[in-house]
């Protein structure tokens, strides 16, 4: 076993784990983060995306012993006082989702999509969501919303980003 | 999918890390972003017993500019390399190639050391590092050696680095105002190259005077085409010159076979996508 500290969605958590412990796992299994799901568990779908020290990560792809001394935002982490994230907000009112799998990791990767490039293309969000399947195929309500909350967002800010990056690459 | 029992180690310098690795674990495997080998371990196609962790090494993560130079760090990860202004100004064929790996989330943990030491024949990053001339620093016990990159991929998942060193610096002559293009074909989106197509090119008064064609998964190992650099050089900037020099893409080279595609379409492929990256290097 191996001991880690970490922050989650603000939150300090120090536990024991096995080294071979994945992200995804110690979130969902001993942090009790179950809004963070597990897809395809092959490093292609990215519904396990979280942001790990500001920057998306596929969190199947992550030892949890890696994340150690570093900060892991999750879905869970999004919303404010009752208040839904402005990506969340966009996803609800665009019928951006149909079963809602992918979601969590969709949000995601959209939020870190806005960080680096806040007034995308249609084709610049498509690309930045390459690494995010959804099975239903319902990109294009997705692809809506991501639009839609770049617009609602004048300016780069961290209203945006929802986390501001910080720190090294871990 | 969870991944064999290991013991973990993440030692803070190079020093340790080499020691760990001279360990007498059954087993041991460098740990690098783990994009790569994290996949494999889950699928149980590897177990190793030792995993040595080197994220951990500060001095492994960065880019410095020496006088005609530019240092990346083994650990520097893909998003960085592809964002760097010292490497988009002094080596744009890296930085474009950089940019087109697998998707946004994995170039945040993947790492230019790990994907050269990986050595797979479709990867993006050893056909750039071989054309660009760039010389590979690699450490172990009795300190320091460079391997050119040419030396550097030996076969299909095998490089120079041994078994008790790690890679440490990618040193990548500075190609200051060349033209750079990566052409890459997929068939999906964040797919492994089906094949691809790094071109780096200098143009003087409208003539290419240098010229360096690249190419990814047409053979074990990142392959140069020399045939197209020498047809390449000396020519007009201009469309029918990169479709002349780029019939000859294929020579010499021996694509696999799979259910991709057959050995005959990579070899049509490439003399498609050369003729497309050498018009695109040369118009920028």
């Amino acid at each position: 076993m191996a001991r880690i500290s970490i922050e989650v969605d603000g939150v300090g958590y120090s536990d024991d784990v096995e080294p071979r412990t994945l992200l995804v796992h110690y979130l969902r299994e001993q942090v009790g983060k179950t809004g963070t799901v597990v897809g395809c568990d092959t490093s292609n779908c990215g519904a396990c995306t979280v942001h790990l020290d500001g920057a998306s990560v596929k969190s199947c792809t992550v030892l949890a012993v890696q994340a150690d001394g570093h900060e892991v935002t999750t879905i869970e982490g999004l919303a404010t006082g009752g208040e839904l994230h402005p990506m969340q907000q966009a996803f609800h009112e665009n019928h951006a989702l149909q079963c809602g799998y992918c979601t969590p990791g969709m949000i995601m990767q959209s939020i870190d999509l806005l960080h680096d490039n806040p007034d995308p293309t249609e084709q610049e969000v498509r690309d930045g969501l390459e690494g995010n399947l959804c099975r239903c195929t319902g990109y294009q309500n997705i692809v809506k919303a991501v639009l839609a909350a770049a617009a609602a967002t004048p300016t780069h800010s961290d209203a945006a980003a929802g986390t501001g990056r910080s720190g090294g690459t871990a | 999918m969870i991944p064999a029992a290991f013991d973990y180690t993440a030692p803070e310098s190079v020093a340790d890390a080499i020691t760990a690795l001279g360990s007498d674990s059954e087993e041991i495997k460098v740990l690098a972003g783990g994009q790569s080998l994290i996949p494999v371990l889950r699928l149980r196609l590897a177990a190793p017993t030792l995993l040595v962790d080197i994220g951990r090494i500060e001095e492994l993560s960065g880019i410095t500019e020496e006088a005609d130079t530019i240092v990346i760090g083994a650990m520097t990860t893909h998003a960085d390399v592809a964002e760097s202004d010292l490497v988009r100004e002094h080596a744009g064929l890296l930085a474009k190639a950089a940019q087109t790996v697998a998707d946004p989330q994995v170039r945040h943990r993947g790492t230019l050391g790990g994907a050269l030491v990986h050595a797979d024949p479709a990867g993006d990053l050893p056909a750039p590092i071989l054309v660009l001339d760039a010389e590979l620093v690699i450490a172990g016990a009795d300190g320091e050696r460079t391997v050119a990159a040419a030396d550097f991929f030996e076969d299909m998942f095998t490089t120079a680095v041994g078994e008790n060193e790690i890679l440490t610096k990618i040193r990548v002559p500075k190609h200051t105002g060349w033209g750079a293009h990566y052409e890459k074909f997929t068939r999906v989106a964040q797919q492994w190259s089906i094949i691809a197509v790094a071109v780096t090119v200098q143009v003087d008064g409208g003539v290419i005077s240098q010229a360096k064609v690249g190419l990814v998964n047409m053979g074990s190992t990142p392959t140069r085409a020399s045939a197209v650099e020498q047809a390449l050089v000396g020519q007009p900037a201009t469309g029918d010159a990169a479709k002349h020099a780029a019939s000859a893409a294929a020579d010499g080279t021996s694509p696999p076979t799979d259910t991709n595609g057959d050995a005959a379409y990579r070899r049509h492929l490439a003399t498609v996508l050369t003729g497309r990256a050498v018009r695109a290097a040369v118009g920028g």
